[in-house]
């Protein structure tokens, strides 16, 4: 089954890190990264650029910004492939982002095959 | 109001697997015994700040708990045998708590309940959690890393195993019980291995999971002096709770060797050799007190500055040898490098069979630490990035990092 991993944390404290941290947590990242693709279970993830780059669109046009004012704002993505939902569970737990903010655990819909 | 709110909740901390364990002996019915406790709180909750807390809070617990059990057998038609039985034993009960006697403590009744060859494995210590300890099943799951929906369906499925296949209650044969003795040993280490890991993640008012652990391997001991396995199991938690507060500093991963003894608790150590002892006395090794006698050799080393690796080695390959789990082998492949043998360590990794190993971060970081002792410090960095993609938590992440960048601060071999 895929599942997705929505992840969330406080991308303001991003912009006063020191680079010895970031460095940390981006190397923590690579490393996770490439378990996944070594178990066969990457499909695909990415990091989103700050919240403020957002756009929103609906009927009434376009808008500037983030949707929510929570402290945690989406961050990052990734779809895995795992047997089931615990074993994304295990997976999700592993994520740095874990430790760091929070990731949204979400199963995947298989339309068209 | 606050008072009898916190009496209220103080009950239910340090009773409630007490009550849950009486009460559904008598019943034999796990889930409606939990009912009939919960709709005793929410009670006590209502009448307490009111009236005041009684004199004696498990008294009144139990018996509310056991009026709102006998309505209930008594709607259900079928139930009805239990009603009498339900009746005599809390009168029973509340007899025995009128004469300031101990309450009794049936909890080992349920820990073998809970261990039945009928309940399945994997929901045995989930089941002992929630009925022996109290945890509610949405800290259980996160503990265990399914989902709490998940873990909800299967509590309330072994709970129903339990009452329709009319699994006994009774632990007057203790012939019967040693069987069952591994799964409950199962179960309480993997309790302490829950609170262990929970500890890191420090919040204020958990629960003591590591100390319950304890405390019924404490109890089994007392019922079946005689398992040696008990003792063994006692042994080893008490030497790891003896090092709890050295393993981290300031939410840093403080490896074994590095841990500031001061710091270690040397009653519980104490504690832990003696029961040790009377394990070995017993002459039944099993690896519990093999594990035991690992951490031992480990608290000797440190404490009396003895060199005690080649006796490591010897306990860990002896533990393979009666336990080939895939943590015994990395254990002792890691021991034999410590005793200068990184060769065979390395040696005996390779044998092992990848599937196993693809995801067992322990796996990684031993293989780690060989590939830097044998100088292959290209490997080892690529074992150092598995280990720290597999980590769960960030202060073991960051203590694999330190290890890694290490090797790149020192150049050396291929690399």
């Amino acid at each position: 089954m895929k599942y997705m991993f929505l992840l969330y944390d406080n991308e303001d404290a991003w912009d006063t890190m020191e680079d010895a941290k970031k460095n940390e947590i981006f190397g923590a990242y690579m490393a996770y990264t490439d378990a996944l693709r070594k178990s066969d279970a990457y499909i695909d993830g990415a990091p989103l650029p700050h919240s403020r780059e957002a756009k929103r669109i609906r009927a009434s046009g376009v808008q500037d910004g983030p949707f929510a004012d929570g402290k945690e704002q989406l961050g990052g993505y990734y779809m895995i492939e795992a047997k089931n939902l615990d074993d994304a569970l295990e997976w999700a737990a592993r994520c740095p982002c874990a430790s760091i903010g929070h990731v949204e655990v979400r199963p995947v819909w298989n339309i068209g095959d | 109001m606050s008072d009898a709110r916190a009496i209220a909740e103080e009950t239910a901390r340090a009773s409630y697997g007490r009550l849950l364990a009486w009460l559904s002996s008598r019943s034999r019915d796990v889930a409606a015994a939990e009912d009939a406790l919960s709709d005793a709180f929410k009670a006590a909750l209502e009448t307490w700040p009111e009236k005041g807390a009684p004199a004696s809070p498990e008294a009144w617990l139990l018996t509310a708990a056991r009026r709102k059990l006998i309505d209930r057998a008594r709607r259900a038609k079928t139930q009805h045998q239990n009603v009498p039985a339900l009746a005599l034993a809390a009168e029973e009960a509340e007899a025995a708590m009128r004469q300031d006697k101990p309450f009794p403590d049936e909890r080992l009744k349920l820990l073998f309940i809970c261990a039945h060859p009928a309940i399945d494995a994997g929901v045995r210590t989930p089941l002992m959690l929630q009925t022996v300890i109290g945890l509610d099943a949405a800290r259980i799951a996160s503990a265990f890393l399914v989902s709490p929906r998940a873990m909800s369906g299967r509590l309330v499925r072994a709970k129903r195993k339990i009452k329709v296949a009319g699994i006994p209650f009774d632990t007057a044969g203790h012939q019967d019980l040693a069987p069952r003795l591994p799964a409950v040993l199962e179960a309480i280490y993997a309790a302490f291995g829950a609170g262990w890991n929970e500890e890191i993640g420090a919040e204020a008012d958990r629960l003591d999971l590591t100390g319950e652990a304890i405390y019924l391997a404490r109890l089994l001991t007392e019922l079946l002096p005689d398992e040696a396995e008990g003792w063994g199991l006692l042994s080893l938690m008490q030497h790891a709770e003896a090092r709890k507060g050295a393993r981290r500093e300031g939410g840093k991963y403080i490896p074994l060797s590095d841990h500031n003894t001061a710091l270690w608790d040397k009653d519980m150590i104490a504690h832990g050799e003696a029961a040790l002892a009377t394990a070995w006395r017993l002459g039944d090794p099993g690896p519990y007190q093999l594990e035991a006698a690992i951490q031992s050799a480990h608290a000797t080393a440190r404490l009396h500055g003895r060199d005690v690796a080649d006796d490591i080695a010897a306990l860990y390959e002896r533990l393979t040898e009666i336990a080939p789990t895939i943590g015994a082998y990395v254990g002792y492949a890691g021991a034999l490098a410590s005793a200068g043998r990184a060769d065979d360590g390395f040696d005996l990794l390779q044998t092992l069979e990848p599937a196993r190993v693809e995801n067992y971060q322990a796996y990684w970081a031993v293989r780690a630490h060989i590939l830097n002792e044998l100088d292959r410090k290209k490997e080892a960095r690529a074992a150092y990035e598995r280990a720290i993609g597999l980590a769960h938590d960030e202060a073991t992440r960051n203590f694999l990092m330190e290890r890694k960048n290490e090797l790149a601060i020192r150049p050396a071999g291929d690399s």
